[in-house]
């Protein structure tokens, strides 16, 4: 039986969600995490305690990642993972 | 009835006040504010104009819906032909000037001819009176509402004014009304100050007793303000954090115009967002922002309100600007930051300060920075014709110029010409970073792809408040669509301006639309107006709104080659982010839209389409 290497992702949380970071990762809104291969978006979600109907905007490196598929993405090494609660602007 | 069914028409050059009643025919074809002064002002004006004549007219405009009880009832519009673009120009604002204007018991105030002498307009009910305006001429719209609210002696007189960049006919100069609201681009500011109109102002105490259905009204108006709180856009996100939330988000995307759109992300975009904002800062331990804040009668409250850091160099003595006041908006911050690569929080609200204490746009000064800044960067400006080296990143720079353009002083005249002018003047016209002369707000069409059409067929110039696809290409609003392909597009883009003409019609505010559809408007302007309010029937206005607009352009001499995007934009590849490698797809959306509009190949209304809109030919 082989072990996966883990892999390393930057997760960033703003707006209201910048608050489910640790202190001294708030103001920088960002946190690297090293994770088993195969976790999921909604894996990285469910372990930071983030309420699942509050991640409306989820980009994986800048491109938005459907509800749908949050279960199913796995993160590989590299990818920043940025959430947002419902947003509007102009 | 929801009209005053009264407008005022003031003749500058005579000196006369004269009410007439409303058109109530056309007023059934165009609602009101935005769409029905378009109609006045195409009846009345030649298409061919030089705005800044005495022959240009200029008009001031709310919505049947504005000063009621409806949620964001606050808006007016400026109407007049735009001195930066040379098209039609609708600028929206906020605030309070707009319901008071009605409570006075005006629909539309219509500005002709030129003051010898600067005026003012004082309206108090129905007298109305122009007066001398010695006292405030020369003086900021800061200065100018407090001096006469001191003259009238009262404190609750609502004031729209120019600041000295209106006086000094800066071509973006803005409108501005309770200190820190605007009806911020195209330069209605510089129409105003060349008919020599210095301000409005207006103290009403009739009210807006003129709803057809009043508990009809108040039932739609309350079901309607319960889907405004119930939504987390309208009711939790904009409210705590403002549009400037946007900032990370776009960026992320790579679509954050970025050093006059060399780039489309920016590295310091975390230190001028809204969570920056919020952050104490470790000089005196307070964050910027010090409040949100409403116009009138909106129950989302999307306003920001900061305070400058003392000891800031911006203030450092100056303790005129250590008060709270208007601060920065996702646009404006984005213009005065990251189109000119400055990251200093503070500086952009110091420059923000001082586009609304003077009025002028930030997003077009901002951009008109950034473009000069890459003149520099080229060796077509020299450090000798400004007096200082226009370095990209340079906060002293920006805020620098910021003071001199918007009193219309030193190389501040130049960056008061607008990118277009500025670009063309240095032999690198490709450089403006705009559609139609005005500049773009903060979306990078290369990576939103959507806008890119919006703001090549905006009738105002580029402009993301005539079709804003950010809500579906980002937010998912109504659905989410993909920025990075242009599949589809022409129907979004047509969908969002035909209904947010409606919108700009109404007196309502657009930023309702994050969570209101058309359908939740129509049960207020049928409890409200007279007549036939169907949702049929605004779908149809929005698109008759859209097509008069056009029908002005082409005939002030504008064709379809001027929905266009800058060369940048379609031949220069965006270098990072999600869209990499990709321009613009403009070329793949632009005749399809043509035909969904009804147009011809060169983008003039057929006339099967006019007579359908009931437009003449």
């Amino acid at each position: 039986m082989t072990t996966q290497a883990g892999v390393r992702v930057a997760l960033k949380l703003y707006a209201s969600l910048a608050d489910y970071l640790p202190a001294p990762a708030r103001r920088a809104h960002r946190l690297d995490l090293e994770l088993p291969a195969g976790t999921t978006i909604a894996d990285v979600i469910g372990q930071q305690g983030l309420p699942p109907a509050m991640c409306h905007l989820v980009l994986v490196n800048g491109v938005f990642v459907p509800p749908g598929e949050r279960a199913v993405r796995a993160l590989v090494a590299g990818d920043e993972l940025a959430i947002w609660p419902p947003i509007g602007g102009g | 009835m929801a009209w005053q069914r009264k407008i005022l028409r003031v003749n500058l050059t005579n000196g006369t006040c004269t009410p007439e009643p409303l058109n109530m025919e056309w007023a059934q074809d165009y609602l009101g504010q935005r769409g029905l002064a378009t109609k006045y002002f195409c009846e009345e004006v030649d298409a061919k104009v030089d705005p800044l004549s005495p022959e240009n007219k200029l008009i001031y405009a709310t919505g049947p819906l504005t000063g009621t009880m409806a949620s964001t009832g606050a808006r007016y519009s400026v109407i007049t032909k735009g001195p930066l673009t040379g098209a039609i120009a609708c600028s929206n604002s906020g605030g309070y000037f707009g319901a008071e204007l009605r409570f006075a018991g005006w629909d539309m105030i219509i500005f002709e001819g030129k003051s010898a002498q600067p005026v003012y307009l004082h309206i108090e009910n129905g007298k109305t009176e122009l007066l001398p305006a010695d006292e405030i001429w020369g003086r900021s719209v800061w200065d100018t509402e407090a001096i006469l609210k001191k003259k009238h002696q009262d404190p609750m007189i609502r004031v729209s004014s120019v600041g000295r960049a209106g006086e000094a006919q800066v071509l973006f100069a803005a409108i501005v009304n309770d200190l820190h609201r605007a009806a911020g681009r195209s330069g209605v500011g510089a129409v105003m100050g060349s008919k020599n109109l210095k301000a409005i102002a207006v103290r009403g105490t009739l009210g807006v007793g003129t709803i057809r259905n009043p508990a009809g009204f108040m039932q739609a108006t309350v079901a309607a303000k319960k889907v405004l709180a119930n939504h987390p856009v309208t009711g939790q996100g904009l409210p705590k954090f403002g549009t400037q939330v946007l900032m990370n988000v776009i960026n992320e995307m790579g679509a954050l115009p970025t050093r006059n759109h060399r780039d489309v992300q920016f590295e310091k975009a975390g230190r001028i967002s809204a969570e920056a904002m919020h952050e104490p800062r470790p000089t005196d331990g307070k964050p910027n922002l010090v409040t949100n804040q409403a116009c009138f009668g909106c129950t989302i409250a999307c306003g920001r309100i900061s305070k400058i850091d003392e000891t800031h160099y911006t203030v450092l003595n100056r303790p005129e600007y250590w008060g709270a006041s208007g601060g920065l908006e996702y646009e404006a911050a984005w213009a005065l930051g990251a189109a000119t690569g400055v990251g200093d929080l503070e500086a952009l609200t110091f420059a923000n300060f001082i586009c609304n204490e003077d009025g002028i746009d930030p997003i077009s000064f901002g951009a008109t920075v950034g473009a000069a800044m890459e003149l520099y960067d080229l060796g077509l400006i020299k450090e000798a014709d400004v007096g200082f080296p226009l370095t990209f990143g340079s906060a002293e720079v920006l805020t620098r110029l910021a003071e001199l353009t918007a009193r219309g002083e030193g190389f501040g005249k130049e960056i008061g010409l607008g990118s277009k002018r500025l670009c063309a003047k240095h032999g690198r016209p490709e450089l403006s970073m705009s559609v139609k002369g005005q500049e773009f707000p903060a979306y990078d069409s290369r990576g939103i792809q959507g806008m890119g059409l919006a703001y090549a067929t905006s009738n105002r110039g580029a402009c993301h408040l005539r079709g804003y696809t950010v809500a579906s290409e980002v937010f998912g609003i109504p659905v989410k669509t993909d920025p990075l392909v242009t599949e589809g597009k022409p129907g979004l883009v047509k969908a969002f301006q035909d209904a947010t003409a409606v919108f700009d019609s109404s007196g309502l505010c657009v930023f309702t639309t994050f969570a209101w559809t058309l359908a939740d408007l129509q049960p207020q302007l049928a409890a409200a107006c007279e007549g036939d309010w169907s949702m049929e029937k605004l779908a149809l206005l929005g698109e008759r709104i859209w097509n008069l607009e056009r029908q002005f352009n082409n005939a002030a001499g504008f064709t379809g080659k001027d929905d266009n995007l800058p060369q940048r934009l379609m031949t220069e590849p965006a270098k990072t982010g999600p869209a990499k490698g990709l321009v613009s797809g403009l070329d793949k959306m632009l005749p399809e839209y043509y035909e969904l509009r009804g147009w011809s190949k060169d983008g003039v209304p057929t006339p099967a389409t006019l007579q359908r809109l009931g437009l003449p030919a």
